[in-house]
């Protein structure tokens, strides 16, 4: 089970690393991400006084997560929309085809949603015959490739204008090469206005659902999401259940930290607060909005103070922009869909160790992601405690697929080393071994991989020990 | 913020595993820095390693273990720790106290996380450390490493000692920012990674036109210099302890 | 749809594991950015709102309808939809039926089922707003039955009015002023330009769905 996948990350690894289009799209992308959030986050006090909202108001919602979406829920239905719960991803899906089937609908358009991406959305409507289109431009763009998105809020983040020409010179018919980026936008503008008159549903994402209100909030700067959730008749949208605010109060707060974390804006073009559908005298609007509420393991992760902290997370992607293993190798070669740090922490989460686990080796432990996340997840402690549960006996661990790496070999070196650093006389034994035996140690193992780019570490003759010895030092 | 001890007679001194093993001189000039301050600096002998390893590799047992050896090393008194190394120093200070969050031994290993500080903090806050510059003019590039810069924050600390220096010039690094790509078992566990990431920093290292990079984490500098030797590059890397100890004997 | 049992079992493991192992969390303090005087609330709103390309213009009382009338036909739009009964709709019904004018004006008064086709050929839309924010700069829109939601989006041209005695100073002072939680409509929405993407190599582009062109008459 175990040695396949390791492989799998590690080529996909090393073929996105060869890849010098692919890293240099990636360097010059997630560097002026950084800089721009950088021009928004400028005062840093300021800046951790926002963190540290942000990060009380997500912890302390989680701590009565089931009140407040049964409130979000009594307070949808009084404004006329229909809620939905789903256990699971395909139970998500089969709740948004039964609603396109009873519309007699055949085509949907869709606003960036990563729990739609979650669910494999779009590969599920084909299934059953149905026509989702993306419509967020780097969505649309990587739709028509036939890729899914390599980034949480820059999908075709790992494309350049040359690659984006190609690929709509060869899949929209009719279509000429071209490397004008204003040619290319009115394009998809053209083709994609006329979907959003002609579609049958609508679907949207959801960045924070207020419970007090019965609002769904979603956040943009390209007008689809608007779009979506306004011109077709029905408009449906997804959640995952964490999405969930207490008050209209707490959102500002965390618009502001999404918007700039995400992008490096203050505000965003459109910032969208759903209500309700057309109401008696209105003349737009869909004539019937559905929430569907999705669990996909949420509530399980809610069990571990340690572990629930991912669920603080508001999407905005700024901890891949800040990794330096993300922006080397790019989203794909994470085979997942939330790939970077936050990844690492969610995806083994959601679909089990045995079959992510490898993921949480993907990361230098930097502290890069903790510095910069907007609600203060502590990325490299989740991801310590996760590689520990990698190692746990069958049972011992809480989250699924735990143990898949556990192994005698590493389990007797992490033993043998623990022993040689708290019984002086063998600490002092390898020491000299090292020192007499290091230069002819066999190139195998850890340190084969680390004299691929590297010399051999030259070990001392005498140790520190032996030199303070020596020098007079005062021991004790 | 942190809280320097002002002018301490005494302190112990932690030199890392790394420097037992492969940097003693670096390990020995950081002692003698301190000394050179009018400190009395103590060496208990049975220190080892501050368990950071295991630790990041999931092995959390195995790393209490190892910390409640340096707990008891470091038991005769209360005086401040030093330790030359940003990494270390915050897997003590910082680290300790999460490991041991649910463990009887919580508050004894609290207190002994509070004695620990980064060697150029300590020189330059609590002993007010100042250096005549002896040496030949140079220019040289500072790398840090993540958990100096990140979670012992002595970043500048170790510059403001360099500028001390008359005849160093100190040319910033671009994406100083950025993780060498050593990350203790994270080079071996990663090794393509991480080697695109050294190679990336040496880059960086070499656009500076600097002759030699100064460090205050043995970690980065084996990894850093490791690579370099492997590309015959003639940039030399160094512990800011030994540096500065070379160039105020001139 | 769903299955009731979903919702049962989702809640009850909710229950299980919220509240039993909560760590203490200390409530969010609220965040208000520092007020700003009248005039630099306006200021500040003129200047973030130019910076992410939308054109303002400052104008007293009721001079927007003769700006407005300039600015459309040079140019050249074709058709401007407007909302009916609405101080906005009153005021260029008047105008152009004292003075012709070669952009004809269009009165939203039907379903979107009826007008969809028709509003998609639009060439500007108007609207009036609730007001703005200062500190990041954004119109304030509660679309009404007079003024459809569609009439601020789908025009490639949208051109808004804002009074200056409306803008606030944040988002936060916003929802407190206007009662957002108890009186806001079905849809309501901030603005702060037109549609925009950077999604081709974080090029900057405007227009990609909805408006390409956001005009505000900033009323003093």
């Amino acid at each position: 089970m175990d040695k396949p996948k390791k492989a799998t990350f590690a080529r996909a690894a090393a073929r996105a690393l060869a890849d010098t289009q692919l890293r240099d799209n990636l360097r010059f992308a997630t560097q002026s991400l950084r800089q721009k959030r950088l021009a928004v986050f400028d005062d840093p006090e300021a800046t951790e006084a926002l963190r540290e909202i942000g990060s009380r108001i997500k912890a302390r919602g989680l701590t009565r997560l089931p009140r407040l979406l049964e409130q979000l829920e009594a307070r949808c239905q009084k404004n006329g929309i229909m809620v939905h719960w789903a256990e699971t991803t395909e139970e998500a899906n089969r709740i948004v085809l039964s609603i396109m089937e009873a519309h007699g609908a055949r085509k949907v358009v869709k606003g960036k949603s990563m729990v739609s991406e979650e669910m494999h959305f779009n590969a599920f409507m084909k299934d059953h015959g149905k026509e989702a289109l993306e419509t967020d431009l780097g969505e649309f763009i990587i739709q028509l490739n036939n890729e899914p998105p390599s980034h949480i809020i820059v999908p075709a983040i790992h494309k350049n204008r040359k690659q984006i020409g190609k690929i709509f010179a060869d899949k929209i018919p009719g279509t000429d090469y071209t490397e004008d980026t204003d040619i290319l936008l009115a394009t998809a503008r053209r083709i994609l206005r006329e979907h959003y008159r002609t579609a049958d549903i609508g679907l949207s994402g959801v960045n924070f659902a207020v419970a007090e209100t019965g609002t769904l909030c979603l956040v943009e700067n390209e007008g689809n999401g608007r779009m979506c959730t306004t011109v077709p008749p029905v408009h449906v949208a997804l959640m995952g259940l964490e999405k969930v605010v207490e008050t209209l109060d707490e959102v500002p707060p965390l618009y502001r930290l999404l918007c700039g974390s995400a992008t490096g804006q203050r505000i965003t073009t459109y910032f969208n607060m759903i209500k309700g559908p057309r109401q008696k005298g209105e003349k737009d609007g869909p004539k019937e909005v559905h929430l569907v509420i999705l669990d996909n393991g949420r509530s399980r992760m809610l069990a571990d103070p340690q572990l629930r902290q991912v669920l603080q997370c508001i999407r905005c992607g700024t901890c891949l922009n800040h990794c330096p293993v993300y922006t080397r190798i790019g989203g794909h070669a994470y085979n997942s869909t939330y790939p970077g740090p936050i990844g690492e922490i969610l995806m083994p989460q959601l679909e089990g160790l045995d079959t992510k686990g490898e993921l949480v080796f993907a990361s230098s432990l930097c502290n890069a992601c903790s510095e910069v996340c907007p609600v203060k997840i502590p990325i490299p402690e989740l991801i310590r405690r996760m590689r520990n549960e990698s190692y746990l006996k069958r049972g011992k661990g809480v989250i699924p697929g735990h143990g898949f790496k556990r192994n005698a070999v590493e389990r007797v070196v992490w033993k043998g080393w623990r022993y040689s650093q708290t019984i002086p006389m063998l600490n002092w034994a390898m020491l000299k071994t090292l020192a007499i035996a290091g230069r002819i140690l066999p190139n195998v193992g850890p340190l084969k991989a680390w004299t691929r780019v590297r010399t051999k570490p030259v070990f001392a003759k005498e140790s520190l020990k032996q030199l303070t010895r020596q020098e007079g030092i005062r021991h004790e | 913020m942190t809280e320097f001890p002002q002018n301490p007679s005494t302190v112990y001194y932690f030199g890392t595993c790394l420097s037992d093993m492969i940097y003693p001189e670096a390990g020995m000039a950081g002692i003698r820095l301190l000394q050179r301050e009018g400190v009395e600096v103590i060496y208990p002998s049975r220190q080892s390693c501050c368990g950071q390893p295991a630790y990041n590799s999931g092995f959390p047992d195995e790393a209490r273990a190892v910390a409640l050896a340096q707990v008891d090393a470091f038991s005769g008194s209360n005086a401040p720790i030093v330790v030359p190394s940003g990494s270390c120093a915050g897997m003590m200070r910082i680290h300790y106290p999460l490991l041991f969050e649910h463990e009887p031994d919580y508050f004894r290993v609290k207190r002994f996380s509070e004695r620990i500080f980064e060697l150029t903090s300590f020189l330059r806050h609590s002993l007010n450390a100042t250096y005549t510059d002896k040496g030949p003019p140079v220019t040289l590039t500072w790398h840090s490493s993540c958990h100096a810069r990140r979670e012992m924050v002595c970043t500048e600390d170790s510059k403001a000692l360099l500028r001390q220096l008359a005849n160093v010039t100190l040319v910033e690094l671009e994406n100083e920012h950025e993780c060498c790509g050593f990350g203790g078992t994270f080079s071996v566990k990663r090794p393509e990674i991480s080697a695109a990431m050294v190679k990336d920093k040496v880059r960086d290292i070499q656009n500076t036109g600097a002759s030699a990079f100064i460090t205050g984490d043995c970690g980065c500098m084996m990894n850093i210099s490791g690579h370099m030797e492997s590309r015959k590059n003639p940039i030399s890397g160094h512990h800011i302890a030994e540096f500065i100890l070379e160039r105020i004997h001139g | 749809m769903s299955r009731p049992s979903a919702r049962t079992q989702i809640l009850s493991r909710l229950y299980k594991n919220a509240g039993a192992i909560a760590p203490y969390t200390p409530e969010a303090a609220h965040w208000s950015p520092p007020a700003l005087s009248p005039a630099k609330r306006i200021n500040r709103f003129v200047e973030l709102m130019e910076a992410v390309r939308s054109e303002v213009y400052r104008v007293k009382g009721n001079a927007w309808v003769d700006a407005l009338r300039k600015l459309l036909q040079t140019r050249e739009l074709a058709t401007l939809a407007y909302g009916k009964k609405t101080w906005c709709g009153d005021l260029l019904e008047k105008s152009w039926a004292a003075k012709p004018h070669p952009t004809n004006l269009i009165p939203w008064t039907q379903d979107i089922e009826e007008f969809r086709d028709e509003l998609f050929g639009i060439s500007a839309g108007i609207t009036t707003t609730m007001g703005g924010i200062a500190e990041a700069a954004a119109m304030i829109l509660w679309p009404t039955p007079e003024e459809p939601r569609l009439l601020s989006l789908v025009p490639p041209v949208h051109i808004a009015l804002v009074k200056a005695s409306e803008i606030y100073t944040s988002f936060p002072e916003a929802l407190k002023k206007l009662d957002w939680a108890k009186k806001a409509p079905t849809n309501s929405l901030l603005i702060s330009g037109p549609s925009k993407t950077a999604d081709i190599e974080l090029i900057l582009q405007f227009g990609v769905h909805g408006p390409t062109d956001l005009i505000v008459f900033l009323i003093e």
